[in-house]
């Protein structure tokens, strides 16, 4: 037990600190609040211009997305980089169990994404002096850390992949495309075709973002539980899904010698 | 003339590693068309025809930037990880003439996204596409693409010292997709964005690929484009001189 904890955290930690080892003040502030604030105004104006949507809709879709840049990304990236590094296979060699060893991972991330998304959404409002009631943020902040959790688990289905694919920032660009197309996150589901918004309920993101709409736009949080609930619900599903992924390429990976190859 | 021969060489040999990679290539088409996607959605929901087909054009000239902006500020890690950047550096043909042809060539892979997320509008979304002065619609698209690349050009020389420019690169797509108006017009931004707006190349580039295709002269603008992009390149090569030669001095070229 005390092993397995150590794991979970040390284990986090240091992966974590490995992934951004790059990172330094100057490198970090554009990256996670200059480049998302200027993403958030981008659609802001043009939503303007398209004359569709006010500032808060734009505002809370793109902030709440940005849970899920970071929690893919790193995800991905915490396996595609110890390819990179050449520990991919000691790791997996190594007797530690596989639950708190990738979860542990996943929980800084976890962490990360819900600070971006909370930074970016109260530079936004700032910035684009869009009012969210006093009494909304508490919950908001709840929902961007259910949301921040979901995002992780669809990031471990990613992890997994990375057990196959060399390319896992090309893998996390394309889910973020799709995630922004599909999620509601500068169109409503009602402007998409049907099987676009069909599609769109099973995956993370969708219902987080509906929750902070409808907060921001003044609902309690019990008018909203359910949707947090359902994101929640489809974190845990996609975190099982990812972490049988990973036990099952893992195992391929060593019947098939692949791991390097991919 | 041994100038535009090495400049023409290099950016066909780049333009040819570039396209190798056919993993690549899919994602330079597609990551622009997620946003074009949610761009055209956007647009369609009231029902204004001319601002959807004017999107489009905006829409498709984005993956332009978005192949140079990113890529551009990585070209030089790109050497200095396959160990070639003291080898570029050491030859006797000045450094910028060797990695200008690459930063044109990202620009150029930019444009089968613009081709197809032109394509994407006017078959997934219906979108009439139907260009007033179809020739010099071309022409503005070329000179824009150049100049982005000329851009992109200043971008990796001034990330020449930095491990983690491709960090930095990320920054600047959406402000350019912002400021030069590809989407919204100057008119609807503040005032004293204007100014930036008319520094950046791109802003007279999506100028003239718009009167090309709607009606109006795009002469001065492709020139003005062209003349800005000249400026970067100009910057770029007197950087370069600047950050080899302290590069040189101070040991620091592979940043180990």
């Amino acid at each position: 037990m005390t092993a397995a904890l150590r794991i979970f955290f040390f284990g986090g930690i240091t992966s974590y600190r490995a992934l951004f080892h790059w990172l330094t003040p100057w490198i970090l502030i554009p990256t996670f609040i200059v480049e998302p604030i200027f993403q958030v105004l981008f659609f802001a104006f043009v939503g303007r211009d398209a004359g569709v949507g006010d500032d808060s809709f734009y505002l809370i879709g793109n902030a709440v997305q940005f849970a899920a840049i970071p929690c893919l990304f790193a995800m991905g990236n915490t396996i595609g980089n110890e390819r990179y590094t050449q520990t991919l296979g000691l790791l997996l060699a190594s007797p530690a169990r596989r639950l708190p060893l990738f979860l542990g991972r996943a929980l800084p991330v976890i962490i990360n994404g819900f600070c971006v998304s909370l930074v970016v959404l109260v530079l936004g409002a700032l910035v684009l002096r869009v009012h969210i009631p006093a009494e909304a943020w508490v919950p908001i902040v709840g929902v961007l850390v259910v949301t921040s959790f979901s995002c992780t688990g669809l990031g471990l289905a990613t992890a997994a992949l990375a057990l196959r694919v060399r390319e896992t920032a090309v893998l996390s660009n394309i889910i973020i495309g799709i995630l922004i197309v599909f999620c509601g996150v500068n169109v409503p589901l009602s402007a998409l075709p049907a099987w676009m918004s069909t599609i769109s309920y099973v995956l993370p993101l969708t219902h987080g973002i509906e929750a902070a709409r409808d907060l921001a736009g003044g609902a309690s949080w019990s008018a909203v539980t359910g949707l947090v609930a359902t994101e929640a619900l489809i974190g845990v599903v996609y975190a099982a899904l990812g972490m049988a992924m990973l036990f099952a390429l893992e195992v391929e990976s060593r019947r098939h010698a692949s791991l390097e190859l991919a | 003339m041994k100038i535009l021969r090495l400049v023409a060489v290099g950016w066909w040999l780049q333009l040819k590693n570039r396209s190798r990679s056919s993993f690549d290539g899919l994602l330079s088409i597609l990551y622009p068309l997620f946003f074009a996607t949610t761009i055209f959605f956007l647009y369609r929901q009231n029902g204004d025809e001319a601002a959807l087909v004017s999107a489009a054009v905006g829409a498709s000239l984005m993956g332009v930037w978005s192949a140079v902006s990113t890529s551009a500020s990585t070209t030089l890690q790109g050497e200095r990880r396959q160990g070639t950047l003291e080898l570029l550096v050491a030859a006797p043909t000045p450094f910028s003439l060797v990695i200008l042809p690459a930063t044109v060539s990202m620009a150029t892979i930019g444009l089968w996204s613009f081709i197809v997320t032109l394509l994407w509008g006017r078959f997934a979304f219906g979108i009439p596409i139907s260009f007033d002065q179809p020739l010099v619609f071309v022409i503005a698209a070329v000179v824009m693409t150049f100049s982005l690349g000329l851009v992109g050009f200043l971008q990796a020389m001034a990330s020449v010292r930095y491990r983690a420019a491709w960090a930095l690169g990320t920054l600047f797509e959406f402000p350019v997709w912002l400021v030069c108006g590809f989407l919204v017009p100057l008119s609807s931004l503040p005032d004293w964005v204007t100014p930036i707006a008319y520094l950046l190349p791109p802003t007279w580039g999506v100028s003239a690929v718009r009167a090309a295709a709607f009606g109006g002269s795009p002469w001065r603008d492709i020139a003005l484009c062209l003349a800005t992009g000249a400026i970067y390149a100009a910057i770029g090569v007197a950087l370069s001189r600047r950050l080899v030669d302290s590069a040189r001095g101070n040991a620091t070229l592979a940043l180990t």
